[in-house]
């Protein structure tokens, strides 16, 4: 008499096998939180782990300044209702320069998220880091293990990383060096959304369609979240019902037209759509490989 | 595109998305999960199979597929034709080689179940991705150039395939256009294959002629092929037996990763259930110790579960409060794994480096890790011919055979029974990497013979009666650095303080205990593990030892460190500069080794690591060995 595990089981499984062995293993462990939806199943990931203990590492939201309001109000809320400490850094190089999204490029991500990762878990000594990146997001990170390491100045070396076998995970480190580790590495978009939908975690609001104030810029749907927003000549705030697939800084993260505004609707959609769900973000067009690049130099 | 694949994919239920989502989320809440590795060259069309597998299952977009117009375009491997193996070829280093060099992750999904697709290079040096490609996976896809038949990474790949475990396999005969769908000489590849396949001890295999490019038997039965009966590809992946589930049928083993105590009135023990089911009210016997207990609940975030079974990851509390810790194992009662510290094991070397036999390597088996050395290979293995060659040691991507020893018994389960319990990894000391796989055969019959005898006069009692406190004062350093020197004084003033002592120098057991030794890095090795063992005998009857050996690797140095109880164990390092010592050559060694004569000679042509904390430093620079024994055993005091 088998019963036979469904996909989202044996993947939650294989997830919460991941957080246990960092917690048994580590020195300092903390999960990287950026409020988004790989996130907020982390997070409700981490508490399944652990219950009835709480998770036993903070939370770390890397900040840029310029997440969408709705992010802000959801982070505060998500980490006390989990029962963990929040720990919040923003580049202080950068919060001086004013770098930001409009006139910066993709000095902005290097400055805010690139740098600023890389401060805080010096500054803190955190030594394994989980993140939420998903093998099935792009190219470069299918190749990427669970376990990835990074020298003490944060370089990924795509050419030499160890070996991983069965579910054995070798979390030993020179000290300085880190790991960073990827629980949901198997987990597809579709995984994502219908796990949310099975286990009623909460999410940002952005995510389900609304009214909101919109203009295209560049091929893309961006929305005016604050008056930081500086128009274009010609450009006219138009009111469009629009959801995002991803969530970033908002004036880099592209909207879709869309009128879900319930899970099994967005899984509908999703289900139907012939786009990849990073088109909506601009820093994935910079070059070929670009997300590479990025990971070489401590992007997470 | 072939006449073989309907336009519009066949994985998806359109209609019941646009129509009853809630219902379609229903049907797929319910998938199960199938890991299948695909194995073959680049030329044997597998990036063009799997970039097949994924655009049929319209997992891939608009925009990658505008990505991947303009890159076949660019790239031009295939004419104006898509190139989908672009689209699973995923470093940019590796794109511009035309070759994929690593492990890479796919996904897609049918009706029926989420596929997990890893894509495993063909190319001949890279058995190490291979091996750890298909440690995860249910099922081998071995894909064969029908054009070309059982070519010898054929039988490479099928061997490494069934050394790890993996017992659905299926032969794919590729690029069956190109041969005219000849069914003859399918029939005659398929008869090669299965000679070879029993003569390895594969029992079972499906077979299939396909086209990955022109998608023939690829989600539909092939109308090229009406001679061929069997199911398409995608329906063989579908309906096949999952290890999952046969895992629920075996006894209950599930290693301890993580004590979750949030009070002191919870104790649960957390960890993914290897095999068997376990439910409130079983037996169980925690290993190695082998007490007993009763499962009082299984508790998650969602309330108390009636039963959870293998592959699930639970929290659990007994009924008894015992001795229980991460790398115990929580297993049936009347039906426990084997407890053992020796084996016979198969060794997949992964690192640059060679295996250094005798050297201890971390073994990670489980949530288990200890100290463990492995002996010289009995043979390794050919995997072009199967043939056992007779071998020193195991270099990066050879397959060896060798008994490996513990230093402390662990749980295990011959690797055949249960992947969890029998598959392990060797760690690297020094550097942290992981340097080889390993497959438990059984425990050597020695191990369950050889029972420690215990006596009733203690190192205690040993050390009370010559009222000082036993230590092993270890001296390292170069040839010429006064290592000997040093520790005759040091042992002189010793004995005038009436301590109980003994000198084991490095010449002086190479002449007796240690005469069959060389100076090749295994022998230097073999030599440290006696003198450790020697020395720790001495320390157990009482003894201040000294030892003044070269002792030149740290890990050598640091495995007779961890033989000895804290504190007793005292590392010397006498620092002199190689140009120092070889100025001083007192011996002529150096002289020789410059000339030739004396291959392996520390600080010529073979390494000294030394010390990065020792607990004494003396610098022969700047002190007579008068002073450095003064300085050693001032520090040494008090002795009692």
């Amino acid at each position: 008499m088998t019963k036979s595990l469904t996909h989202l089981e044996r993947l939650e499984a294989e997830a919460i096998h991941i957080m246990r062995e960092v917690v048994a293993e580590a020195d300092k462990p903390v999960m990287l939180y950026s409020v988004g939806k790989d996130s907020a199943v982390m997070l409700h990931l981490a508490r399944k782990a652990f219950y009835p203990s709480p998770p036993p590492f903070p939370l770390l939201h890397i900040d840029t300044s310029w997440k969408f309001k709705a992010m802000y109000a959801l982070r505060e809320k998500a980490a006390c209702d989990a029962g963990m400490e929040l720990l919040v850094h923003q580049n202080p190089e950068a919060i001086a320069r004013g770098i930001n999204p409009f006139d910066h490029g993709s000095l902005h991500t290097d400055m805010w998220k690139t740098e600023g990762l890389k401060q805080a878990l010096d500054a803190y000594g955190f030594d394994v880091a989980f993140g939420g990146a998903r093998r099935d997001e792009e190219k470069s990170r299918a190749k990427e293990r669970i376990f990835s390491f990074r020298t003490a100045t944060h370089i990924w070396d795509p050419k030499n990383q160890r070996p991983e076998l069965w579910n054995l995970y070798n979390a030993r480190k020179a000290k300085a060096e880190s790991i960073r580790v990827f629980p949901i590495s198997n987990w597809t978009e579709l995984d994502i959304w219908q796990y949310i939908h099975l286990e009623n975690i909460e999410i940002v609001p952005l995510y389900f369609s609304a009214p909101r104030p919109t203009v295209t810029r560049d091929g893309m749907l961006l929305m005016i979240d604050d008056d930081r927003f500086v128009l274009h000549d010609g450009e006219v705030p138009v009111e469009r019902s629009i959801r995002f697939r991803t969530l970033g800084c908002y004036p880099l993260t592209g909207a879709v037209e869309s009128h879900a505004a319930t899970l099994p609707e967005i899984i509908q959609e999703m289900l139907l759509t012939t786009t990849s769900e990073r088109q909506g973000r601009a820093i994935d067009h910079d070059q070929a490989a670009s997300m590479e690049k990025k990971k070489q130099e401590g992007y997470f | 595109m072939s006449d073989a694949t309907p336009q519009n994919g066949i994985y998806k239920t359109d209609d019941l998305i646009a129509s009853d989502i809630e219902a379609y989320l229903t049907v797929h809440q319910h998938k199960s999960l199938l890991r299948f590795i695909t194995c073959g060259s680049v030329d044997d069309g597998k990036s063009t199979l799997i970039g097949r597998l994924l655009y049929d299952s319209k997992m891939i977009f608009e925009d990658q597929l505008a990505a991947l117009e303009s890159d076949s375009k660019r790239m031009g491997t295939q004419g104006q034709d898509i190139d989908f193996a672009l689209l699973v070829d995923g470093l940019a280093a590796e794109r511009e080689q035309g070759i994929t060099i690593d492990v890479a992750y796919r996904f897609f999904a049918t009706e029926k179940r989420k596929f997990i697709v890893v894509d495993c290079p063909g190319h001949e040096q890279y058995t190490r991705n291979m091996v750890t490609g298909a440690s995860t996976a249910d099922l081998a896809v071995i894909l064969i150039d029908a054009r070309k038949g059982v070519l010898v990474q054929t039988r490479r790949h099928s061997y490494l395939v069934h050394l790890l475990g993996i017992r659905n396999i299926v032969l794919a005969v590729n690029k069956m256009d190109l041969i005219d769908y000849d069914q003859a000489k399918y029939d005659a590849i398929v008869a090669e294959y299965t000679a070879f396949a029993r003569s390895i001890g594969i029992s079972d295999f499906t077979a299939m002629p396909i086209s990955g490019f022109k998608g023939d038997n690829i989600t539909e039965r092939s109308v090229h092929m009406p001679w061929h009966a069997g199911q398409p590809l995608i329906a063989h992946l579908e309906t096949v037996a999952l290890d999952n589930d046969a895992d629920q049928a075996k006894p209950l083993r599930m290693p301890v990763q993580w004590v979750n105590r949030p009070n002191l009135d919870f104790r649960g023990f957390s960890g993914q259930i290897a095999t068997g089911i376990l439910r409130p009210g079983d037996s169980i016997r925690v290993l190695p110790s082998g007490k007993t207990s009763t499962i009082s609940k299984i508790v998650t975030l969602d309330g108390e579960l009636s039963e959870a079974v293998a592959g699930q990851s639970v929290t659990l509390c007994l009924t008894d409060e015992i001795d229980c810790s991460r790398g115990d194992v929580i297993a049936a009662a009347d039906n426990p794994p084997e407890v053992s510290d020796q084996f016979e094991s198969t060794i997949v070397w992964m690192a640059d480096e060679p295996l250094i036999p005798g050297r201890a390597y971390y073994l990670k088996l489980g949530t288990q890790t200890v100290s463990a050395t492995v002996q010289s290979p009995k043979f390794t293995i050919n995997v072009n011919n199967m043939e056992h060659m007779a071998a020193k040691t195991l270099e990066l991507n050879a397959i060896g055979v060798a008994e490996i020893l513990a230093d402390k018994p662990i749980v295990f389960e011959p690797y055949v029974n249960n992947h969890v319990l029998g598959g392990y990894i060797l760690i690297d000391k020094i550097t942290n990497a992981t340097v080889a796989a390993g497959m438990l055969h059984f425990s050597l019959r020695r191990a369950q013979n050889v029972h420690w005898q215990a006596t009733d006069i203690g190192r205690e009692a040993h050390a009370a009666l010559k009222n000082q406190k036993p230590k092993i004062l270890w001296f390292t350093g170069l040839s010429g650095s006064g290592k000997s020197t040093i520790a005759n004084e040091v042992e002189k003033t010793l004995n005038l303080l009436n301590r109980h002592t003994f000198l084991l120098d490095g010449d002086n057991i190479r002449h007796g205990l240690n005469k069959d030794l060389g100076f090749t890095e295994t022998d230097r090795i073999e030599n440290i593990r006696r003198v450790g063992e020697v020395a720790k005998l001495m320390a157990d009857a009482g003894l201040i030892v000294l030892t003044a050996f070269i002792s030149p690797f740290r890990a050598e140095r640091d495995m007779v460190r961890a033989m000895m109880p804290e504190g007793e164990f005292v590392e010397i390092f006498v620092d002199t500069p190689l140009e120092v010592a070889e100025a001083r050559d007192v011996k002529g060694l150096y002289k020789k080794a410059r000339a030739g004569q004396l291959k392996n000679f520390t600080g010529i042509d073979s390494p000294y690591e030394p010390p990065e904390n020792p607990d004494i430093c003396v610098n022969t620079v700047e002190m007579s060995p008068a002073e450095a024994a003064e300085h050693i055993v001032r520090q040494l005091m008090p002795l009692k």
